[in-house]
């Protein structure tokens, strides 16, 4: 079995975030990371894979400026191999580019380690968060995509999964190759030790440009993405109020809080 | 008008159409006329409401047993195609489990791009403008597309508020369902409703949050039980969820469920900013945390510096014996 699973290398998400000046788009530098909204997605796709009795797992990610370090987190964690699509012209893509721009990469993980059964995602990065993505590339790639995923059982040519709703759980069926989006909490990601981790360096990580996917400049970054950041502007601020410290009674302060409120 | 038709997309709930989605029908009259609500599932029967709400015409699809995604977004894809000129100028989706699905897909049918994590919609100079909320909700970032496309704009729930009163039954219209080949192939065989007692967490009056203060997954349950005294929700920090405490569905927050409920509890939560665009909307917001120096303070209308292990049992005692 071959899965295909996308990480986004994002800047550490505890560092403050800023808009860059000039492009008013979210400025990514520093050290960057691993989105811990993909190790789900990785620890599945090696679950699946250890779980169907062989195969390999595929690391997906994009950059416009050769970063690797996030990706060699998912390789730490256990996945083969990586391809990493980077180019300058990446710089301000939107959801759409960046499905166009995994979609290819996908399509070349399939031409190497064989066909690709599973493409796993995150449901949504933690720093841009528009959550479309997944859905575009599985569009893009002609499959079918269960989001929003707790469960994936695989079984040959079909996989049975349960999907988070707002009441409980859907269970799904779809036949493979497919998509799905992990949510988190779902598995327990797997911490690398040391071996694993001087081992993901030795894992072949293949950075590739976007001609190489046959990609245009034109189709990515800020050309690519049809949009334009208009104004940015301080957000009305909230007053905060009393703060109490607890000496036994401030549960007390809250009762009557909320009586003030009319809740109770 | 200069903005043209605009089509909402209302989700099915419980054999009527979602508050979020007449919430879109809310905010499309603020921008124009010509409105259509796209509804399937059980939400085609709403034409009255769907009327009441503003649409002057109802464009169901029928399902049935698959997932909504692709075959809704084919069906609408299909039908503004043929449309042309007279087709909407500009689509609303939810920012909902199944309205990212749909916009997903419409976007690839289309060519166009999304803009989502929409809270706010606005009309300049006959083009639309879209609000997002960054940093926590400190910074406001208005955006609008540069092309001609169909414009698709994913609003988060809450955004409008949703009222009646706009007019008659809409003109129901069944839109066909193309061919949607593989990715047509999923199939719902069965669904799960978990036990849930109380209002929905983005309809509740009362939330009532737990994070990673809480100390262990067990103690989740006095955010149940407080929740349950106060007519409220429980909700979750997406700590917790990552942790595995809870599952998806509860976390508040910029990745989860944004909610602005009355009076908002906030127990064992810091306050990333993860969290704070999720709740800061909350009319009143309450908060209790060991850490004196915790972000959430600097919302709160009440603060409690303390230990929600010794705070909130005691409030439960209270509560019950009232």
């Amino acid at each position: 079995m071959h899965v295909a699973v996308c990480v986004k290398q994002i800047p550490d998400p505890a560092a403050p975030g800023r808009l860059d000046p000039e492009t008013k788009t979210l400025v990514r530098e520093g050290k960057f990371v691993m989105d811990d909204s993909d190790s789900y997605g990785v620890e599945m796709a090696l679950q699946l894979v250890q779980a169907a009795g062989g195969g390999a797992v595929t690391a997906i990610s994009m950059a416009p400026n050769n970063e690797i370090k996030g990706v060699k987190d998912a390789l730490a964690m256990g996945a083969d191999s990586a391809i990493v699509v980077s180019d300058p012209a990446l710089k301000g893509s939107d959801a759409l580019s960046t499905a166009r721009v995994l979609a290819a990469a996908v399509t070349r993980a399939g031409d190497g380690a064989g066909p690709v059964d599973l493409v796993v995602t995150a449901t949504e990065s933690t720093d841009g968060y528009t959550g479309t993505t997944p859905v575009q590339l599985a569009a893009l790639l002609d499959l079918p995509a269960v989001t929003f995923v707790k469960k994936v059982v695989c079984d040959g040519s079909k996989v049975t999964v349960e999907r988070q709703t707002d009441e409980g759980y859907d269970e799904v069926e779809s036949t493979l190759p497919a998509l799905v989006t992990v949510t988190a909490g779902v598995v327990e990601p797997r911490y690398p030790s040391f071996k694993a981790i001087m081992a993901a360096k030795n894992k072949p990580c293949h950075v590739v440009g976007l001609a190489d996917l046959g990609l245009d400049a034109s189709q990515v970054g800020f050309a690519g993405a049809r949009q334009e950041i208009t104004e940015v502007l301080a957000a009305e601020e909230r007053k905060g109020g009393d703060i109490v410290e607890d000496d036994g009674d401030a549960h007390l302060r809250i009762v009557s809080y909320l009586e003030s409120l009319k809740v109770i | 008008m200069a903005v043209g038709t605009i089509w909402a997309v209302v989700e099915p709930s419980s054999g009527g159409a979602a508050t979020n989605g007449l919430e879109l029908l809310r905010g499309a009259r603020e921008l124009t006329s010509t409105i259509g609500a796209v509804t399937f599932g059980d939400a085609s029967g709403a034409a009255e409401t769907l009327g009441d709400h503003g649409a002057s015409t109802v464009l169901t699809v029928d399902t049935g047993n698959a997932m909504a995604g692709v075959p809704v977004a084919a069906a609408i894809a299909a039908a503004v195609e043929a449309r042309g000129a007279d087709g909407p100028t500009a689509i609303l989706l939810p920012q909902t489990y199944e309205g990212r699905d749909i916009a997903g897909r419409l976007s690839v049918a289309l060519d166009a791009p999304v803009l989502a994590n929409v809270v706010g919609l606005e009309e300049r100079d006959g083009r639309l403008v879209a609000e997002h909320a960054v940093f926590g909700g400190s910074t406001i970032v208005k955006a609008a597309f540069t092309t001609d496309r169909v414009q698709l704009f994913v609003v988060r729930p809450k955004t409008f508020v949703a009222e009646g009163g706009a007019g008659g039954a809409g003109a129901v219209e069944a839109l066909p369902i193309p061919d949607t080949g593989r990715p047509g192939a999923t199939t719902v065989v069965a669904r799960h409703a978990e036990e849930r007692i109380g209002p929905k967490l983005d309809e509740a009056p009362v939330v009532v949050s737990g994070g990673r203060g809480l100390g262990d997954k067990e103690r989740f349950a006095m955010i149940e039980e407080l929740a349950r005294l106060l007519k409220g929700a429980p909700g979750a920090s997406r700590a917790i969820v990552d942790a595995g405490w809870v599952p998806y569905s509860y976390q508040v927050g910029q990745t989860g469920k944004t909610v602005k409920p009355n009076v908002y509890l906030a127990v064992g939560i810091s306050g990333a900013t993860q969290h704070m665009v999720g709740m800061k909307g909350a009319k009143k917001i309450i908060a209790i945390n060991k850490d004196r120096e915790a972000p959430i303070f600097g919302i709160a209308d009440l603060g409690v510096v303390g230990d929600v292990n010794k705070v909130v049992p005691k409030l439960i005692d209270a509560l019950k014996s009232r």
